[in-house]
């Protein structure tokens, strides 16, 4: 922004320097303290001790082995759908639909897992992976679809889509894929052969952590050692100038929402691999929607969505154990996503100045300022971005 | 049959355009809120709690309002004055009425919900014109919050592109910057318009409990507000575009009533995902965003 402002303090004293250096962390312990604060006295006027409170949720989430190893399992999805997030928002394309392309993903996984009674294992894992990812992947390039050859907005197309997965999930376990009793609206379990080994019983631990983990890798690497990742960070920056630089947008904008669902897909695979066994409609609790809270927190690093999840998975599990013990609504988790959101993007706005202006009504010291960190989200416009 | 399906449909309509003209003013400030979700499940939350704890509408229409407005002045904070991603902000919005509405819900009803019913809004009929056969019931026996929004979108227009402010808000969702540089305060026209859209949000909340299901269920805007975001832009961002893909997308939630008539050949999933995938598509055939305002979405710091 180059707006006139009087003119800043640069490369001042060492005192400013430090001053500039530790704003940013000051801003966000500031916030968390303001939110620790907010969640004690939410807790307090539901008549709950926020110190018991957080000791369930400790125990709940790390207390002993199964509740650490749990936490693990828990978190599992979350890296799947941060990742698919991430990826898709370092281009400036708001994947908000990893719910739908997860759900997508299941679905085309608990299909064809009952029919894989004769296979070998190791094949049948890969095409339930696969189909997961097939899955995940067509629902995210319908929204890329739309962007590139239709400009609309993915933010909305990419909810829409979030709706009308869950309608196809119920309608496949109400119907075509219905166990055979058809006593509950669940599909047939999948066969033997397709489901993952557990790992460390009577733990659930399985491999789908560490697949996780190994596409975090190769997000990371695939974001910031390829061309393809610096043409998508690119493009994440500016739209138009990228254009002009050759990248080829609609490509890029299709492939990027296709392999954000693609690995979305793969942990709905993974989920029914793993853990549900079959479909039913209440697959997800909602690790679409966790994911964007859990990539913000990891700055959409694909290497630090690995410990967002475990965060936001012990979060999960813990309040699980903290909803038997101290009665508390489930919902306070959403709230508790909500507050991180709102208290990441505040930590944004100290970078880019905003946050001093706010407070102090000063002009700030602006984007250029020696010991501000860059936003972790591209600055983009999200909706009037118009292809050149 | 095509009685009732008119009358659903404008009905089913009304939510939508009421939340629809709000996010009209606020996207024509250069403010995208997605957080209307939100604010149309605390305006349906605490309008119907109000209203069940006072047995009075009017004051369950103002909680409504009050606590729409609230959310949208937090969302206000958040993405005028910190300047933030307007999408992901909105998305955190929407995630935090679902779990304080969820919470209050279950602490002051209780898990099960316990027969929380409340004398619903009733209709006004406006005279011998509710007996015209056919359009009579749709047009003029519904509630007043129906007559409301539709009077509301020549209001809504006349605001937008006939007042100083109306003139003020399109500069700032045009060019900040240069709205600025002229001496307008972008800030307050923002803020003024999400405070708006505040109320007209908070009453299609309200209209959701107090005049049409009578209850609450967690998360029961499902996504209604989603839907008045697409209605803004296949409207063109013009306040009778936005009545007229309201009218549409009220007759496809409609259609799920009218269709089960023919039995149950046809899954209900596919009704249920009628307005979504219809959203989709028009959003499709509409195509293009060249009458959004210029600055729509973009943070506007003013440093």
């Amino acid at each position: 922004m180059s707006a006139p402002r009087s003119a800043p303090a640069r490369g001042g004293s060492a005192i400013a320097r430090l001053a500039a250096a530790i704003r940013p962390v000051a801003a966000l312990i500031l916030f968390a303290v303001v939110i620790a604060i907010v969640l004690a006295l939410v807790l307090l006027t539901l008549g709950a001790s926020p110190v018991e409170v957080f000791a369930d949720l400790w125990r709940g989430a790390f207390g002993d082995w199964l509740a650490l190893t749990d936490t693990l399992v828990k978190s599992t999805p979350l890296i799947f759908t941060g990742l698919a997030v991430a990826v898709a928002f370092q281009g400036a394309l708001w994947n908000i639909g990893a719910e739908g392309q997860l759900l997508i993903g299941a679905l085309a996984a608990g299909a064809i897992g009952p029919a894989l009674g004769g296979w070998p294992h190791g094949a049948a894992i890969v095409a339930m992976l696969a189909a997961g990812a097939g899955g995940g992947a067509l629902w995210g390039a319908i929204a890329g679809g739309l962007r590139a050859r239709r400009e609309v907005n993915e933010v909305i197309s990419t909810i829409m889509l979030n709706f009308v997965a869950a309608q196809v999930l119920s309608f496949a376990v109400h119907g075509p894929l219905m166990e055979a009793s058809g006593a509950f609206p669940a599909s047939a379990p999948i066969a033997a052969a397709a489901t993952f080994d557990v790992y460390l019983a009577p733990s659930r631990l399985n491999f789908g952590m560490l697949l996780a983990a190994g596409l975090a890798v190769a997000c990371y690497l695939g974001l910031f050692h390829t061309a393809a990742g610096f043409q998508l960070r690119a493009l994440g920056r500016n739209r138009r100038a990228s254009a002009f630089f050759g990248i080829p947008i609609a490509r890029m904008t299709i492939g990027t929402l296709a392999l954000a669902g693609a690995i979305a897909g793969v942990g709905g695979a993974v989920q029914v691999s793993a853990i549900t066994h079959r479909l039913y409609e209440t697959l997800s609790p909602g690790w679409g929607y966790e994911a964007i809270a859990v990539a913000l927190v990891a700055r959409l690093n694909p290497l630090a969505i690995v410990p967002a999840a475990v965060l936001f998975g012990a979060l999960d599990n813990g309040s699980q154990a903290m909803q038997r013990a101290a009665g508390v609504s489930p919902e306070l988790v959403y709230v508790i996503q909500a507050l991180v959101i709102l208290t990441l993007l505040a930590f944004d706005a100290s970078a880019t100045g905003a946050l001093r202006a706010a407070i102090l009504g000063a002009p700030a010291a602006g984007p250029d300022d020696p010991g501000a960190p860059p936003a972790a989200l591209p600055p983009a416009a999200p909706i009037a971005t118009r292809d050149a | 049959m095509l009685e009732a399906f008119l009358s659903s449909a404008i009905a089913m309509a009304a939510p939508i355009l009421l939340a629809a003209l709000g996010e009209l003013i606020v996207e024509q400030g250069g403010v995208v809120n997605i957080g209307i979700e939100g604010a149309m499940l605390c305006g349906a939350f605490f309008g119907l709690t109000a209203t069940w704890f006072s047995g009075s509408l009017a004051l369950g229409l103002a909680a409504a309002i009050g606590a729409a407005v609230a959310l949208n002045a937090l969302f206000a904070l958040v993405v005028v004055n910190l300047a933030v991603n307007q999408v992901v902000a909105g998305t955190a919005i929407d995630m935090l009425a679902l779990g304080l509405t969820g919470i209050c819900y279950r602490r002051i009803f209780g898990v099960t919900g316990r027969a929380l019913t409340i004398t619903p809004m009733r209709p006004l009929a406006l005279g011998p014109l509710a007996r015209i056969p056919i359009v009579g019931p749709a047009l003029f026996d519904q509630n007043g919050l129906v007559y409301l929004a539709f009077v509301l979108v020549p209001i809504v227009g006349a605001l937008i592109w006939r007042t100083r402010f109306g003139l003020e808000l399109r500069a700032a969702g045009e060019r900040p910057e240069a709205a600025d540089a002229l001496g307008l305060a972008v800030y307050r026209l923002r803020w003024q318009a999400l405070l708006m859209a505040g109320v007209l949000s908070g009453l299609a909340g309200a209209y959701l409990t107090l005049a049409y299901a009578n209850t609450f269920v967690e998360g029961m805007s499902a996504g209604r507000g989603y839907v008045a975001l697409s209605v803004v832009i296949v409207g063109r961002w013009r306040a009778w575009g936005v009545a007229a893909a309201s009218l549409l997308f009220g007759a496809a939630m409609a259609l799920q009533f009218g269709l089960q008539a023919f039995g149950t050949a046809v899954p209900y999933q596919l009704f249920l995902a009628l307005p979504y995938a219809l959203t989709i598509v028009m959003l499709a055939i509409v195509g293009g965003q060249a009458q959004s305002p210029s600055a729509l979405g973009a943070p506007y710091a003013r440093l």
